[in-house]
């Protein structure tokens, strides 16, 4: 559905005199398969957005290559508007107009007759469950309620595709369970979805196949599954104050059961082990005949963050 | 064809969320008809006019001119507030035409003007003024292409600035001198020399005296055709770059 090759972006800013460039995409290669939700996850600024804007047709790659739904992303940027809906991060409805209007205009842009947009318009409020408030101005609307309308409005022309920006940031966590409901629904109805998120729990339990982008590239990609497996074992996280890290740093280390082992900023360890149950007890003992106080110390499986702090070093929540 | 219908869409959208705010209107007229109140009597003395009606002769023409120089530029206004919504962008990612983003707007102001234009020249008669109705017409005419072209420039620089805070400087910037160069409030022939060397760069300036030609039911005069050409082409020149500024990619 989507396949992209070295795709680039890369933005003049000016501060000052002097003129900077950033590169905010630097070479993102993706394929989305048809019917899957794909998840983008990284954190603010790594280029999710900047991608998913290109993908839109809204901003011109510097470089590469891609093909949306069949259609060429640079040779036919007008087919592959046809072809998607876009719903992007920071809204799109007029606080003046009624969602029905709203929702008629949008059809109506893509070449709907009048009668059609208004049938459509009708449907996908019921859908949304919105017929109660389509004839108020989107003013009135709470914010979930908005982003229902929006999600609505990217999807009336029945795309191939939906690019969601961030489509749960801001909502309360009743409004995100909905939403989530019905981004599963646009996949039942056959729709591809590209979401991008930086809720590790949302990639988690939303997505079918996730990528996690960190300064404008792709670092992993996979199921979440898959992602979480390519980290063996179990992660033993260890409480310590920030002056006793760098010393049980060193002594853990060396220990054979220990895989691979990272700093916790606020001080503290991570340890990646093959079997925490047993890795527990040594660590302890280690630490007790180093004469370190330990303040906490659990066991949990591989979440996304620790993939994500595997590949780059940080962690999402921290960044 | 599709120009047509996207345009119209468009254009009927904007129209709609007008009206619903009625408030536009009113504000609209006050202003000018404030002007026609407590400025234009001053006129006949000043201007040493035989009539009352020959003053307003001379003063509607141009107070709607203003009315179109001013009324336009300021659109932009609204079309940053669209952009911050993300209505803008949420039309550029749907096969619409981006020249009818732009014309549909235009047209709005266009009619919204000639609204205004119609009820100044209503008042306008009951302090004697007469005019043929087919010069009328032809300064309507003038007067959508002048607001037709300020409102694509200002849709234009707003799209480019993005923001309130520079667009409002630029534009007074530029309306100030276009006011006082284009001899709306008094007749320029009393500048001296190079004062009218200045503004016969201006295109108002031509614009104005083409209207007052109409009103004044002079149809051979020059000023007329050379006029009505200066604003249509420069018109369609501004409407042509502002198309090109919502077609292309903004961040």
């Amino acid at each position: 559905m989507i396949k992209t090759r070295g795709l680039r972006k890369s933005f003049r800013s000016r501060a000052g005199r002097e003129t900077k460039t950033v590169d905010a995409v630097r070479g993102v290669n993706l394929d989305v398969a048809e019917g899957e939700i794909f998840g983008f996850l990284g954190p603010n600024g790594a280029g999710k957005t900047t991608t998913l804007r290109m993908l839109a047709t809204l901003i011109e790659p510097d470089g590469g290559e891609a093909t949306i739904a069949g259609a060429n992303l640079r040779k036919e940027p007008a087919e592959v508007r046809r072809r998607i809906g876009y719903v992007a991060q920071g809204g799109s409805t007029w606080d003046e107009s009624t969602a029905r209007e709203e929702l008629v205009l949008q059809a109506r842009f893509y070449g709907i007759g009048k009668a059609e947009a208004q049938r459509r318009a009708a449907r996908a409020l019921d859908a949304f469950q919105l017929t109660e408030y389509a004839d108020r101005k989107c003013k009135t609307y709470s914010g979930g309620q908005r982003r229902r309308v929006e999600i609505a409005l990217g999807i009336i022309h029945e795309p191939k595709i939906v690019f969601l920006d961030e489509p749960t940031t801001g909502l309360d966590p009743q409004s995100r369970a909905h939403m989530w409901d019905e981004i599963r629904r646009l996949r039942a109805e056959g729709m591809t979805v590209f979401i991008t998120t930086h809720y590790l729990d949302e990639a988690d339990a939303l997505c079918d196949r996730i990528a996690i982008m960190d300064h404008g590239q792709v670092v992993a990609e996979g199921t979440p599954a898959e992602l979480k497996r390519e980290i063996s074992g179990e992660v033993v996280q260890v409480g310590l104050d920030a002056a006793n890290t760098p010393r049980a740093a060193e002594l853990l280390d060396s220990e054979a059961y220990v895989n691979k082992l990272e700093t916790v900023d606020q001080g503290g360890l991570r340890l990646f082990v093959e079997d925490g149950a047993t890795a527990i007890p040594q660590v302890l003992r280690r630490l007790d005949a180093a004469g370190l106080d330990l303040r906490s110390i659990e066991l949990h499986r591989p979440s996304l963050d620790d993939v994500f702090l595997t590949k780059t070093g940080r962690s999402l929540r921290e960044s | 064809m599709k120009l047509a219908r996207d345009t119209w869409l468009i254009f009927q959208r904007q129209i709609q969320l007008l009206l619903r705010n009625p408030v536009w209107v009113f504000v609209g007229v006050f202003q000018p008809v404030m002007y026609l109140l407590l400025f234009a009597p001053l006129l006949t003395k000043a201007l040493n006019a035989p009539t009352q009606a020959a003053a307003y002769k001379f003063f509607v023409p141009g107070l709607l001119v203003l009315l179109a120089i001013f009324g336009g530029l300021f659109q932009g206004f609204g079309l940053i507030a669209e952009l911050r919504a993300g209505v803008i962008e949420r039309s550029r990612v749907t096969p619409v035409s981006r020249l009818a983003l732009l014309l549909g707007r235009s047209l709005r102001d266009v009619v919204s003007l000639i609204a205004q234009a119609i009820i100044i020249t209503l008042l306008a008669l009951l302090f004697d003024l007469r005019v043929f109705i087919g010069y009328l017409l032809l300064a309507y005419l003038m007067l959508a292409l002048i607001a037709l072209m300020t409102s694509a420039v200002s849709y234009g620089v707003a799209l480019k600035v993005k923001s309130e805070d520079a667009l409002a400087p630029l534009m007074n910037t530029v309306a100030q001198p276009v006011l006082l160069l284009s001899g709306i409030l008094l007749p320029l022939a009393y500048a001296p020399g190079w004062l009218q060397g200045v503004a016969n760069w201006n295109p108002f300036s031509w614009a104005v005296l083409g209207s007052r030609a109409l009103f004044a039911g002079d149809l051979s005069n020059a000023k007329v055709w050379q006029g009505l050409t200066i604003v249509a082409v420069l018109a369609v020149a501004g409407v042509v770059w502002a198309a090109r500024q919502f077609a292309r990619s903004v961040r």
